[in-house]
């Protein structure tokens, strides 16, 4: 493509094509009689698109190493025999190098002429046409003829005389996304080397020599959809023809200019270049410069973006008085007039703290932080809270308590430095993909993976690695394993006692260490607890401790639980014994979950905080919002959400403005949401699909989609992502603009000032003014820089990758004591299994986003895992329908049958409104901050013959609650 | 004093917080568990909180007794 990017980028998006070396020490050359200075380990291929000259090319991109395979970037290098290869030939000083000699025309030529022979001349016809390597090249060598006719070829299916061509090999479509056409393959091998190097998932190979080779996904008669390949789609990235296509280029055509933004699916925080044609989108490719994906993306990224533009998407705001009625189409004024009448009135019968908002984690910064400006400033209170409740709370209690800071401490470039890597409870290969895929790629080199989580998830191994120890405990038993990490590193005397001395409180230390030491966390003590063999304990404690810079990264495993907080607070324990914290390699890093928890978090969701984590109870803080909004801010904390749904149970919570979560499918306990929210006046919803917490509302607002918005999403490595409007909002207006529309519904009514934001920017400006870790963020430094990780500030104007370097932000790094108490969700004889769940790679949180897309050619339905001991015990066959039981409901499901889990273990995702696995999860939280207990339920699995009375009613009542009446004209 | 009504889930929810806070020395722990429901608990939790105080505190852990005279009595709903 012939890019026009947007914004005019700061760095050249070229393919240089090697990849940069990272030697500091200079080597001075020169091409073609011009001087040039590269690190040492540069190919004279890169060397010469720094000076702005492209040698011919076609097996060498930069995204993988060079081959050697084509022929087409031969040099001619003085004093040197031969021509050798350009990408796979180091620069060494003094040389002097020929990029354009006629012997080297020549010879480009006749290879030029080997590979067309063998290609079909379809190139006005073909998919890739405009945007082909194969073309540019031979147009770049001048070829203008070819002299010899191939006798045997790969791309007619049938000869002259109407024989079928043994050589030629159909389409495989298997894949939704992409297409593979082997007519078209010139065997460069660069989709293999993607998927090795940049995905690291071994899908492709070459099978067969010379003329005979093909690339193959999988073993021979696999289809790509088949195999092992995940669609992350880094080959048909790399792929110089139309071999490998986006099926959706194929319908469109070629895109006419690109647009940066960020993923709007998961924590990674991908940057892509939107590639479009008009207003369509034609695809979306990883953005190379983008910090924390580095040009890889994973297939929800690249591809799962259809919901965007899918038919169940709502494009009217809708009212209804009841929710037994139909839905209403209604024009935004006449949405906002009724909305705002019912929550004033709610206001004026049952008082000030009788309504309340929920924001999103999926939404901008700006949209966020208007949502609890909403509730702040004009409901005013701060019955505020998000989705993050439920998923990441504990780390901003844990970290928060013995760090000083909530957030993740290293950017994700730091994983290239870990020798030792520990994951606890996540599993970054199906919730972090292009994460897991640095990862790997880490681990291929060398270093060392520990795994504490109860199921043997993908990320335990993978092709050429493998976990050194898989701790593969009892859910529920975290808080004992990582105290018992933290007893042999103690008593072994394995600990950092500098870092200790210098870095933490030393009385605080002695004391947590007279805890930890004693003999009841040990290893062998807690075996029987927590099933895990001592020995192996003991081994991932001492890897951990001396194994060189180690790394902590861990996911919802470690939150969702009743002791989540004392989790996070026991792996800070472990970072800061081992001195593990404040460079490169090392730190302790928590996998967010949806794009942008970290933002909503930051952004003042939580119903205690005002943006920036500080409590409503100091008055300085408030007074900056009091001044600047003229307004009285509550001092006392607002309702978390599963107070406010108790309080609606109890009659004093009526009124909820639900921006783009679900919790009726996402939070626990479906029963009490259902009642919560049913017991309330007004609930509006604002979001892109009628989704089930819909069926409870009483006002729809539609959504943007993030392709239809400017903003910032924030993600795991706290980096601060531009996320920009490709398109114009299909139903009318940004998410931001719908909340502004709606607080000044209510400010009109209270005769207060109006909000007046014309551009989400203004809205950052306000919380840079407002919040001392953004204080030096704009858009313009977000634009010139790419991204920036807070904290930004005087002190760290470009913003910080690092946190903790030289001291805590708290002062001294605090150990606390990590006391191990059974969760009170516990087997018995009626409930004997533990349930815990997860997700898969394909889908993304409750799937509203991904279940609207073709990424369920991978996973349409969700399944229940269970050893083959518990199923047989049962009578359980693979594929069965079961009925899954606990104190809190009912549901079927079908089984999976896999070793994957252990005896007693039961696993589900919860991607399907169908399944509906909360209903089955009981309302105990987390004692620091009531994030849920996701991870354990007791449970009884038995045959059944489909689906629960329960989910027939259910979704009886969905189809009723979902009726649209047309607009009355 | 009525006690019914209160949701269950208050004493089961102070008695979590005071099972972390008791491995801390005794006065920390108190600090610990007091601050950590002003600072979390909106009014009516803490309205319930002290209904089941005041009722006799039966069912609640020792530590939550003792820390609930640092705890804010909200003002009544
Ligand atoms: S899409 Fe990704 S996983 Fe699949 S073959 Fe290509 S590089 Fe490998
Ligand atoms: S499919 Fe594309 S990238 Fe792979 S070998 Fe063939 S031409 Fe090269
Ligand atoms: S890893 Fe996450 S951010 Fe990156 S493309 Fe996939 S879903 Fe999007
Ligand atoms: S690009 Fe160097 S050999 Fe192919």
């Amino acid at each position: 493509m012939k890019d026009f990017i947007i914004p005019a980028p700061m760095f050249s998006d070229r393919d240089m094509g090697t990849p940069a070396s990272k030697s500091k020490t200079q080597v001075t050359l020169e091409i073609d009689g011009f001087e040039v200075t590269v690190p040492e380990g540069t190919s004279i291929m890169r060397a010469a698109a720094e000076l702005g000259i492209t040698v011919p090319k076609l097996c060498a991109t930069d995204s993988i190493d060079a081959f050697g395979s084509c022929r087409l970037c031969l040099v001619e290098i003085e004093g040197r025999n031969g021509t050798p290869a350009s990408c796979t030939t180091p620069v060494a000083p003094g040389i002097r190098v020929k990029t354009q000699t006629g012997k080297l025309k020549q010879l480009r030529k006749g290879v030029m002429e080997l590979y067309i022979s063998d290609h079909p001349l379809d190139c006005l016809t073909c998919g890739a046409n405009g945007d082909c390597e194969l073309q540019d090249m031979a147009g770049a060598v001048g070829l203008r003829d070819v002299r010899y006719e191939a006798e045997a070829n790969h791309f007619l299916a049938k000869n002259t005389s109407g024989e079928a061509n043994i050589d030629w090999l159909p389409k495989d479509d298997s894949n939704p996304y992409f297409s593979y056409d082997p007519s078209k393959c010139i065997v460069c091998n660069r989709c293999v080397r993607a998927c090795e190097e940049v995905q690291g998932t071994f899908a492709l190979t070459i099978e067969g020599r010379g003329f005979e080779s093909r690339i193959h996904a999988g073993v021979k008669d696999d289809s790509f959809l088949a195999s092992d390949c995940v669609s992350c789609g880094a080959c048909v990235q790399a792929c110089p023809t139309a071999t490998l296509i986006e099926k959706s280029v194929l319908e469109i055509g070629t895109p006419d200019k690109s647009v940066v933004t960020t993923c709007a699916y998961c924590g990674v925080g991908c940057q892509f270049k939107a590639e479009m044609r008009g207003d369509e989108l034609v695809r979306m490719v990883p953005y190379k410069h983008g910090k924390a994906n580095r040009g890889h993306s994973c297939v929800k990224g690249r591809f799962a973006y259809g919901y965007a533009s899918h038919k169940d998407r709502i494009l009217n705001p809708m009212i209804r008085d009841s929710i037994n009625d139909p839905w209403q189409e209604v024009s935004w004024t006449e949405a906002m007039d009724f909305a705002a009448s019912r929550m004033k009135a709610i206001q004026e019968k049952y008082g000030r703290q009788s309504v309340g908002v929920i924001t999103s984690s999926r939404c901008t910064n700006e949209e966020t932080y208007l949502v609890q400006k909403l509730t702040r400033a004009v409901f005013q209170n701060n019955n505020t809270d998000t989705c993050a409740r439920v998923c990441h709370s504990p780390t901003g209690y844990g970290l928060g308590q013995t760090f000083g800071t909530s957030a993740g401490t290293q950017d994700f470039d730091s994983v290239e430095a870990a020798d030792v890597i520990l994951v606890i409870g996540a599993n970054p290969h199906s919730g972090h993909p292009v994460f897991a895929s640095r990862m790997k790629k880490r681990l291929r080199k060398g270093a060392k993976l520990i795994v504490v989580d109860p199921r043997r998830t993908e990320s335990v191994e993978g092709p050429h690695y493998r976990a050194k120890h898989h701790l593969a405990l009892k859910p529920g038993t975290n808080v004992a394993v990582v105290t018992a990490l933290a007893h042999v590193i103690v008593t072994e005397g394995l600990y950092n006692e500098e870092f200790i001395r210098t870095r933490c409180d030393w009385d605080e230390f002695q004391d947590y260490m007279e805890f930890v030491a004693d003999p009841r966390h040990s290893p062998e003590a807690i075996e029987m607890l927590t099933g895990v063999p001592a020995a192996e304990v003991r081994g991932a404690a001492r890897l951990y401790a001396t194994g060189g810079n180690a790394a902590i990264y861990y996911g919802l495993g470690v939150t969702e639980h009743s002791q989540g907080s004392t989790t996070v607070i026991g792996i800070a324990n472990l970072a800061m014994l081992t001195g593990n914290i404040g460079r490169p390699g090392v730190g302790v890093n928590p996998l967010r979950g949806q794009n942008n928890v970290q933002g909503s978090c930051d952004m003042g969701s939580f119903p205690h905080e005002l943006p920036g984590y500080r409590h409503v109870k100091n008055p300085e803080v408030r007074a900056i919002y009091e001044t600047l909004w003229d307004v009285k801010i509550d001092p006392e904390p607002g309702l978390r959400i599963p107070n406010m749904l108790d309080a609606a149970v109890e009659g004093t919570f009526k009124g909820l403005y639900c921006q783009g979560e679900d919790i009726l499918q996402s939070d626990p306990d479906t029963h009490h949401v259902a009642s919560g929210l049913a017991a309330m006046e007004c609930v509006i919803v604002h979001d892109l699909f009628l989704n089930e917490t819909a069926n409870y509302a009483h006002v729809f607002f539609p959504g943007s989609s993030f392709l239809e918005k400017d903003g910032t999403f924030t993600n795991a490595e706290r980096r601060i992502n531009m996320v920009r409007k490709v398109m114009a909002p299909k139903q009318g207006y940004a998410d931001w603009e719908i909340t502004q529309m709606f607080a000044n519904r209510m400010l009109e009514d209270q005769g207060r000032a109006k909000w007046g934001y014309t551009h989400p920017a203004q809205i950052m400006e306000e919380i840079a003014m407002t919040t001392p870790s953004f204080a030096g963020v704009s858009y313009e430094k977000i634009e010139t820089m790419g991204s920036v990780q807070w904290p930004v500030n005087d002190k760290a104007p470009e913003g910080t990758p690092l946190v903790h370097v030289d001291g805590f932000v708290r002062g001294k790094g605090k150990f606390i004591r990590t006391e191990y108490v059974a969760t009170d969700e516990k087997t018995g004889p009626k409930f004997p299994l533990l349930l815990t769940t997860g997700r898969i790679l394909s889908q993304y949180n409750v799937g509203a986003q991904t279940r609207r897309t073709d990424n369920t050619a991978w996973h349409p339905e969700d399944l229940l895992e269970i050893h083959p001991h518990d199923a047989e015990n049962r009578g359980i066959r693979n594929g069965d329908w079961v009925r899954l039981a606990s104190r809190a409901g009912v549901t079927s499901l079908r089984a999976d049958i896999t070793d994957k889990v252990s005896p007693g273990v039961v696993y589900t995702t919860f991607h399907h409104p169908d399944t509906q696995a909360n209903v089955i999860t009981t309302d105990f939280s987390d004692w620091a901050t009531n994030c849920p207990e996701y991870k354990v339920t007791a449970v009884q699995v038995s045959p059944s013959n489909g689906p629960s009375d329960w989910q027939e009613e259910y979704n009886a009542q969905a189809t009723l609650s979902r009726r649209i009446l047309p607009a009355a004209e | 004093m009525q006690t019914d009504g209160i949701n269950p889930k208050i004493s089961r929810m102070a008695n979590q917080i005071a099972m972390f806070m008791e491995s801390k020395p005794e006065a920390e722990g108190i600090e610990g568990l007091s601050s950590h429901i002003n600072d979390f608990w909106e009014p009516r939790m803490r309205r319930q909180f002290f209904q089941l105080i005041d009722a006799g505190g039966e069912g609640l852990r020792p530590l939550v007794i003792k820390a609930s005279e640092k705890i804010r009595r909200p003002d009544p709903a």
